[in-house]
């Protein structure tokens, strides 16, 4: 599929970009954070599945790397443009509709916190279609429902192509419920983040 | 375990009407939580009692006994001992060394849901050889886990995952030493519990009831709005003995100037402060 003028000006006129993933997505969501141009005018939100109590170097990775101004968020933070903010382990991250972040200790979904689901669908009320969301490779099904309310606020919402995914359990379970408007190969998703016009 | 999600979402105007309703038919005050957390636990009553919007607030307004269930769903009471190891490592080297020059060792721990914080400040103390001349007090707005934490009793499954932490703060004992197994629970020992007292007192309208060495509110003001947060923080600040302890959970950050005059930082990672000025 190549990417059309309607998919590239969407993704122009979003203020914000998700990014979820979990097993087989940290190289791709490294990669990515590495290509982001430090001007993107926009707010990254990473959510990336991860173990409790294992401090993972994951923020200093990507923050040593990112162009962008990397955070991991914490309570009440503000949301700033040309940032990427990156969900802490052990909590479920969401937005409020006054532009700041907060935190929730409440049952794991689909066994996982912070799950995708829950930072897509509080994204998907506070910032509806001013929103591109990408869901890539994972070994379960978060994430899809949370794709599929983007989806129906009007936000851009993509799969990753299962065939180019690690583990493809994550991207066609939202393709099954018919959350993603796209599936794209991993080459497109690139294509079209970089372009920044 | 499938996700929270409604289908109908619940609008802004009708959060004000229900948080009103609350408040007047039961006297708590839910304006100052956050909106999205808060919007999702009523989604999740919703889903759970099989209630539309309008249902929700008829039982509300007409069912006396469904508050008690509604205010236990409403509020979260997830909560694990030892959460975030790194927290008790760092109380054990740079806050117990400070406790342990007090004759008696009063702790508050709020929000204190079904007592796993409680006991695991209990189980530190106790083998920092504390615990005799410590007493903690854990308070929460929710009777039902107040019952929960009286008991002290938690299924083999959490100890496990309970046990998995405590491994991970470096503690030289072993979390089992502390319970007496059961067929398929562990009960925390009675010595441990007898330094301790579980009541109800509510953050937003109770005042303070007395003087601490050390107070412990973790993940608590993640659900409440930031003023909410500064109006409770001066309720600690009153409530600890000069240069006593403040403990918040780790991704807690005030960002305030007057917070900053009034508490000193102790650990900026796991968010631990002391008490300073008069």
């Amino acid at each position: 599929m190549a990417l059309d003028d309607k998919i590239r000006q969407q993704w122009a006129n979003s203020r914000i970009l998700l990014l979820g993933g979990s097993a087989g997505s940290f190289k791709l969501l490294f990669r990515l954070v590495k290509l982001l141009p430090q001007n993107l005018n926009k707010t990254v939100i990473i959510i990336i599945h991860r173990k409790k109590n294992f401090f993972s170097e994951i923020e200093k990775l990507f923050a040593e790397n990112s162009r962008m101004l990397l955070r991991e968020i914490s309570d009440k933070e503000p949301i700033m443009d040309n940032t990427i903010y990156i969900a802490p382990a052990n909590y479920h991250s969401l937005v409020e509709n006054e532009g700041f972040f907060s935190l929730d200790v409440s049952d794991a979904v689909w066994y996982s916190k912070p799950s995708i689901d829950v930072t897509f669908e509080s994204v998907a009320e506070v910032y509806k279609e001013r929103v591109t969301a990408v869901l890539f490779s994972g070994a379960n099904q978060d994430g899809a429902e949370g794709l599929l309310k983007l989806r129906r606020k009007g936000a851009l919402t993509i799969a990753q192509h299962p065939e180019d995914a690690e583990m493809a359990e994550m991207p066609q379970a939202a393709i099954d419920i018919h959350a993603a408007e796209y599936i794209l190969r991993t080459t497109e998703i690139f294509e079209l983040l970089e372009d920044t016009n | 375990m499938k996700g929270t999600v409604s289908k109908d979402e619940i609008s802004s105007e009708q959060l004000n009407e229900l948080i009103d309703i609350v408040k007047k038919i039961h006297g708590f005050d839910f304006s100052d939580y956050t909106e999205a957390s808060f919007k999702r636990r009523l989604a999740r009553i919703m889903m759970l009692k099989k209630l539309e919007f309008y249902d929700l607030k008829h039982v509300l307004v007409n069912d006396a006994g469904f508050f008690q269930e509604f205010l236990e769903e409403i509020t979260v009471n997830v909560t694990e001992m030892f959460r975030d190891p790194t927290f008790y490592k760092a109380l054990k080297t740079q806050v117990v060394p400070y406790l342990s020059t007090y004759q008696q060792v009063k702790i508050w721990c709020a929000g204190c849901s079904s007592g796993e914080e409680v006991y695991s400040l209990a189980i530190l103390l106790n083998e920092e050889k504390l615990g005799k001349k410590s007493f903690i007090y854990g308070t929460d707005i929710n009777t039902e886990v107040l019952n929960e934490a009286r008991k002290g009793i938690y299924s083999l499954r959490k100890i496990k995952s309970y046990t998995e932490n405590y491994l991970f703060t470096g503690l030289p004992g072993s979390l089992t030493d502390h319970f007496t197994m059961m067929y398929d629970a562990a009960a925390i020992h009675s010595e441990l519990k007898q330094n301790t007292l579980f009541s109800v007192h509510n953050l937003i309208s109770d005042t303070g009831f007395n003087e601490f060495q050390m107070i412990s509110c973790r993940n608590v003001f993640i659900y409440f709005e930031t003023e909410l947060q500064y109006k409770i923080l001066d309720l600690f600040y009153k409530s600890l003995c000069p240069l006593g302890y403040l403990c918040l959970g780790n991704k807690e950050t005030i960002r305030s100037d007057a917070f900053r005059k009034k508490f000193k930082v102790i650990n900026q990672k796991e968010n631990i402060y002391q008490k300073i000025g008069s």
